[in-house]
């Protein structure tokens, strides 16, 4: 089965997926695998990523030299389409004009969402991480705990492919021996790194980010995802016989035309069409879930981009995987005399607890690395190394005045320069120009590095999202407003994500570039700069105090299911994406056992 | 001197407050302190959201006049000249890159804009009143002299602080010219975008270099 138009879809399908990104690839891919029926929406155009990526282009052949405007936020070669934080004739607004109290949406309209662009980052949360409140007293346990989710990590990573190394430190879990590819060297300024935050008690290892650096053992991954189903096997190892491992040059960022690295389009969604179960439409943008008179959902309505037209779709169950915030607003938008606040909304708490990641950055000139000599850094397109956590205890002491934890991602890298590359040279040149220049050029080029945290924030009850009651998108659909207010907690810990770089920098021996900020408030970055979102329909045991079960099935609605981000009960420093896929699949299973024995 | 009689000449005073005008506003233009909600807009002119991004077009003109050009280069190629086999940035197109730079729609190269022309206005007005010719036309040592002033804003006389302002935004715009063509790419040291069997790390000449025995892994 193929792409097709609206309006040429079956009559029925098993079930409807909503999104084509990490949260819908991994639903899709699951359950059209084992012979379920599925139709997928993308709001976005096809998008295809072996003829549209940019490999080895230059910057001299770009627009700007790649620089980012309005209309490309990360570069003209970002393999973002109508995308960015803000997307033509879809607004969202922000119900405060407080700088510090804006949400920034971060939206990609294309097959595969933003897994064409994103880092690829793919940490696992640890065993703490799901047991929050037990260990320190605020924001939420999950119903479920790193037992019930490892299985699917393992499952996921055998999938996609992720490199990274084992290295058994404290809520940093390790992988099964054998799924995980080899990690790459690490670069110049992630050794000098390593070199001097060993001095402050720093860990640097080994990053995991979902990129192939080796071929897919396509004999025997594909027999173990899918046992007793040798078709799908098979239809999976010759999928994964397309992929070429990281040829070591290209940014990730560009999408990936080897089909090296995780996206939705060259991973999840190739094996899930050649199992001749799964229906694409695309520019499909969805306006609500329907249901019948008893309260199940029966279908979703959404409306032709091309054509401006509306269609229904009748499915037996729906997964709405369109991004945590995306599908608030389609419950939000699904109002009935049944549920007149909005699909399995009965809680109240649709919206509610939104979540980003906490971030920080600051930079710094090593003179140690001036005039280093010349050597290809490109790697695997993107980091090798990081900083886990690594004051855990501390923290359980009480020895630090915020709750959770940050990961630190490095940058300093030998890559490719940009049009910005130099700017602010000359507070170490004294103003040079001529022929002093260009050897300070040289000098300087690759003497900069760069510290990011990326922190775990506790949910609170200022960071939500609502229905605008008075703006509409181009197709008449009620937006989202954002309220977003970032707590003491999290102010405290950009703080002391800068305190730490600087202290880093510093041993390095380098000069620090920007302003440390004690009070966190200016270090902080705005809510949804990370894109990272996550929540706004937690999941729980109780269905007076969440919205989904542990399953991401809603309370409410024993037929719909959320399998994005959106039931996350806590944002953990670990990038989300890989606990998304993980969750969907886990959840698609489900659906398929609860459909198996009739209960749906 | 027709060649400062421009349609877009200001005399110097005005030319300063403007630029004063432009350099206060920047900190508003950076998408950080952009408040983001609302509809994208399109830009008017800009290459839109979706751009074919292999066969890349450049959709505005470019707007600078002759003369700008002809000053544009003379300052571009005194930032970064032709040294022994090293191309001066003319000769990598960099002025042609600056007026893609400044012509496009933008918010942040028509901030930029604002500055580089008034700045080009400047140093030919500042050309004309020392050494009485147009700053393209200047002896090198004429050139250097004026330069001298405007290189470096922290030590820049109170009455080349805008000048000076202008000359650092144009020596960043030059050098990213230079050092994102494919040849400056390779000038400034890096070494890669070929595709390789395998990945090997920093090479021992490196590691000794950074001062450790191996890498750690």
């Amino acid at each position: 089965m193929p792409h097709i138009n609206a309006g040429k879809t079956k009559p029925e399908y098993d079930v409807i997926v909503v999104g084509s990104g990490a949260a819908g690839g991994q639903t899709a891919y699951t359950l059209a695998m084992e012979g379920v029926k599925v139709l997928m929406l993308e709001a976005g155009r096809d998008y295809d990523p072996v003829t549209e990526t940019p490999m080895f282009n230059t910057r001299q052949q770009a627009p700007l030299r790649d620089a980012g405007t309005p209309e490309k936020p990360f570069g003209f070669y970002d393999a973002t389409s109508d995308g960015g934080w803000k997307v033509p004739h879809e607004p969202y607004t922000n119900a405060s004009d407080k700088a510090e109290e804006q949400f920034w949406w971060w939206r990609a309209r294309m097959l595969g969402g933003r897994t064409n662009h994103w880092g690829r980052i793919s940490l696992r949360n640890g065993p703490y991480d799901f047991k929050g409140k037990s260990r320190d007293g605020v924001g939420w346990d999950w119903p479920l705990e790193y037992d019930d989710v490892a299985p699917y990590y393992d499952k996921v990573e055998s999938l996609i492919g992720v490199y990274g190394s084992n290295e058994g430190l404290e809520n940093t879990p390790n992988s099964p021996d054998g799924v995980l590819h080899p990690p790459p060297k690490a670069r110049a300024s992630e050794i000098f790194t390593h070199k001097h935050a060993k001095k402050l008690g720093i860990p640097v290892i080994p990053i995991h980010r979902a990129v192939m650096t080796q071929r897919m053992d396509s004999k025997r991954i594909p027999k173990r995802l899918h046992p007793n189903n040798p078709k799908a096997a098979k239809t999976l190892a010759q999928e994964m016989d397309q992929r070429l491992a990281c040829f070591w040059a290209t940014p990730c960022g560009r999408g990936c035309s080897i089909k090296a690295n995780y996206q939705s389009t060259t991973v999840h969604i190739p094996p899930a069409l050649a199992s001749g179960n799964l229906d694409i439409i695309t520019n499909a943008m969805a306006r609500e879930v329907e249901i019948d008179s008893h309260g199940k959902a029966t279908g979703v309505n959404f409306i032709d981009k091309t054509t401006g037209l509306d269609y229904s779709v009748k499915g037996r169950t729906i997964a709405l995987a369109a991004s945590s915030c995306e599908t608030v607003r389609i419950l939000l938008n699904s109002k009935s005399s049944l549920f007149p606040n909005g699909l399995a909304n009965g809680s109240g708490l649709v919206g509610k607890y939104i979540m980003d990641t906490v971030g920080a950055r600051l930079g710094g000139q090593v003179p140690a690395m001036e005039n280093m000599p010349p050597h290809n850094e490109d790697g695997a397109g993107g980091s090798h190394s990081y900083v886990p956590w690594w004051l855990y205890k501390e923290q359980l002491a009480g020895k630090l005045d915020f709750p959770r934890g940050y990961h630190i991602e490095m940058g300093g890298s030998r890559g490719l320069p940009r049009v910005g590359t130099f700017d602010g040279l000359e507070r170490f040149t004294g103003g040079s120009y001529g022929k002093q220049l260009k050897e300070d050029a040289k000098r300087y080029y690759g003497s900069f590095v760069s510290y990011s945290g990326r922190g775990e924030m506790v949910p609170n009850e200022n960071c939500y999202c609502d229905i605008d009651p008075a703006v509409r998108d181009k197709w008449g659909i009620p937006v989202l407003r954002f309220h977003w207010k970032w707590a003491d907690y999290e102010l405290r810990q950009a703080a002391h994500m800068h305190k730490t770089f600087a202290e880093l920098i510093e041993e390095m021996g380098g000069t620090i570039l920007d302003e440390v900020d004690p009070s966190g408030k200016k270090a902080i970055y705005p809510g949804g700069e990370i894109i990272h979102e996550v929540g706004g329909a937690i999941m729980g045991n109780d269905p007076s105090t969440s919205v989904a079960n542990q399953y991401s099935q809603a309370h409410e609605v024993s037929n719909l299911f959320l399998t994005d981000g959106a039931p996350f009960c806590s944002n953990a420093d670990k990038n989300p994406t890989l606990t998304i896929m993980a969750l969907a699949w886990r959840s698609a299973d489900y659906m398929m056992d609860e459909m198996k024995k009739g209960n749906i | 001197m027709d060649t400062i009689n421009t349609s877009n000449r200001l005399d110097r005073r005005s030319a300063i407050k403007w630029m004063l005008t432009a350099s206060a506003t920047l900190p508003f233009l950076k998408p950080d302190s952009l408040a983001q909600s609302g509809p994208a807009i399109p830009t008017p002119g800009g290459y839109g959201h979706d751009p074919n991004l292999i066969a890349t077009e450049i959709p505005w003109d470019r707007t600078l006049t002759e003369e700008q050009l002809r000053t544009t280069t003379a300052l571009c190629d005194v930032i970064l000249p032709r040294v022994d086999d090293s191309p001066s940035a003319s000769e990598l197109k960099v002025p042609d890159f600056i007026d893609e730079w400044v012509s496009a729609p933008y918010p942040d190269q028509q901030s930029d804009r604002g500055v580089i022309l008034l700045g080009l206005d400047w140093i030919n007005q500042e050309s004309n009143e020392r050494f009485q010719e147009p700053f393209c036309d200047l002896s090198e040592p004429q050139k250097t002299a004026i330069c001298d002033d405007i290189a470096y804003l922290p030590e820049a006389a109170s009455q080349y602080l805008e000048a000076a302002r202008f000359f650092t935004k144009y020596r960043n715009l030059t050098m990213g010219g230079y050092y994102t063509s494919d040849y400056g790419t390779k000038e400034v040291g890096y070494v890669g975008n070929v595709a390789l069997a395998k990945f090997d790390g920093p090479p021992p000449k490196v590691l000794k270099f950074l001062g450790v025995d191996k890498a750690p892994w």
